[in-house]
């Protein structure tokens, strides 16, 4: 499996793409595929602030319920309201239109912490 | 994410397969167990539209044989095995002296003195001591025979279960009706050929010996390409079976709760004489039972789940016992336990999610029927 390398990534399988002083955030592909059939996804509040390794929501699938951990701290600007109904999407393109928030961040300096692809890849390997 | 396998746990004959087909495997009543092959949701729509291939291999199969089979079984189940034809099968349970449930169980009978009774993989050890104390206890001229390990089990499930198994066999498969069974050959393979299953679908349960149940599920899997068949593991299997309302042991089922309970005081022979648990269910019949299983269908977003508060009134009163996302019908559903007093059609109730109250609506039991021609 490879992972994109413009992206940081958590312990916890979430991901972080940093556009200036803004960040989205998801889950790996990894972590979709080992949850399976994801059906409800339950999405922060725009405004709502999150603190790195935090829990800010919850995905499920047919069997499971998990909590989502932020990668990194922010405050959430936008949340991906398609994910209300085609919750699929986190299995079907979880990098992209499966994206969950996008987040202002509040400390560029966490994205040190996380790992990048080559190490992601060895974490999940 | 798990990644370590513990090694105490039994395999079925088919382990090597799941493993080659990418099965994902958990731990289930002591077995390593495919919970699914590639989607659960792909695999549930498999059994409601075209076949799928279940390994059921873990679950309990005790022979019951001898001149007083009959009279044996009627005193350690709630029904009486004693009406069943030869190669007609009927649901039962094992019930303790308090009516609580030891077990649900399909009793097939194979002859006159001889029965199969297939129980549940967690409660087989539980099954066996009950059996057969009840069996030294009493003056019965009958024996017990735990064929378990001895026995594959293969489920083609689904509405092309017959089309795909009539390729493989001489049997009249029309002749098999529901909850009915018969000795054959599939593929090649003596098999108990029975006409029964725990997903709501038209479909067959096949009995063979441990050494060749891997050739009968490599037959059916190479002859059920042309009907749509996958191989389909234990997570559709619960989802199926919640969308047509059949209780689960450990879930619905316990024994702390008795079968009027959860709607099935009907399996109850009570005029059938004495049996084990008689009394107190006699009790339950004549005074109504506290409780009830109820169907819930989500009014609000959310994902009911085993073990939620479940609230009428604002106040708790049950648990959900079962919960998911319906892959056929798109809504939340749930199987609850609730006070008899607050049931009712069309009633609301609230199921707690991390926290906070979703509303749910009270609907028919079973959630899904099968369209039937």
């Amino acid at each position: 499996m490879s992972y994109p390398d413009d992206l940081r990534y958590s312990k916890e399988h979430e991901w972080v793409r940093v556009e200036g002083s803004r960040a989205t955030i998801g889950i790996t592909s990894f972590a979709a595929d080992e949850l399976g059939d994801v059906v409800f996804v339950e999405l922060p509040e725009v405004g709502a602030t999150l603190s790195q390794f935090g829990t800010f929501g919850v995905v499920e699938s047919v069997k499971a319920v998990s909590d989502l951990y932020a990668p990194i701290s922010g405050e959430v600007i936008e949340v991906n309201e398609a994910l209300r109904d085609a919750p699929e999407l986190l299995n079907a393109d979880a990098f992209g239109e499966g994206w969950i928030a996008k987040v202002e961040l509040t400390d560029t300096a966490q994205l040190d912490g996380l790992m990048d692809a080559a190490a992601y890849t060895a974490e999940t390997a | 994410m798990n990644d370590g396998t513990p090694t105490d746990l039994r395999h079925t004959p088919l382990h090597d397969l799941h493993r080659e087909l990418g099965a994902r495997l958990v731990p289930f009543a002591g077995y390593e167990m495919p919970v699914q092959y590639t989607s659960i949701i792909e695999e549930h729509r498999t059994v409601r539209s075209a076949v799928g291939l279940f390994d059921l291999s873990h679950m309990g199969e005790l022979g019951v044989s001898g001149d007083s089979a009959v009279e044996y079984l009627r005193h350690a189940l709630v029904t009486d095995p004693g009406t069943l034809e030869i190669g007609q099968a009927q649901y039962s349970m094992v019930c303790d002296v308090d009516g609580g449930i030891i077990d649900d169980l399909i009793a097939y009978r194979l002859a006159d003195e001889e029965f199969l009774v297939v129980c549940n993989a967690s409660n087989r050890t539980g099954v066996i001591e009950q059996l057969s104390r009840l069996l030294a206890e009493g003056d019965f001229s009958a024996s017990l025979d735990d064929r378990s390990d001895r026995t594959g089990l293969v489920a083609p499930q689904g509405p092309n279960a017959a089309a795909l198994i009539g390729e493989l066999t001489d049997l009249d498969l029309d002749s098999i009706g529901n909850y009915r069974s018969a000795e054959g050959s599939v593929a090649g393979i003596d098999c108990l050929v029975a006409r029964t299953g725990y997903t709501g679908e038209d479909g067959f349960e096949l009995f063979c010996d441990a050494s060749r149940a891997q050739d009968l599920w490599e037959a059916l899997a190479a002859a059920g390409d042309r009907h749509g068949a996958r191989p389909c593991g234990l997570g559709a299997r619960d989802t199926l079976r919640l969308e047509a309302g059949m209780p689960l042991y450990g879930n619905e089922l316990g024994r702390d709760t008795n079968p009027f309970e959860v709607n099935l005081g009907r399996v109850v022979k009570l005029e059938k004489g004495d049996f084990v648990g008689r009394a107190a269910l006699q009790a339950v019949k004549e005074s109504g039972p506290a409780r009830k299983l109820i169907g819930l269908q989500m009014v609000d977003n959310a994902i009911p789940r085993f073990g939620y508060e479940v609230r009428a009134g604002g106040a708790a009163v049950g648990r959900v016992t079962s919960g998911t996302l319906s892959p056929t019908l798109g809504t939340k559903i749930a199987m609850a336990l609730v006070p008899a007093d607050t049931a009712g059609l069309g009633n609301l109730f609230e199921v707690v999610v991390r926290d906070r109250p979703y509303r749910a609506e009270q609907v028919q039991l079973p959630f899904y029927k099968r369209p039937r021609d």
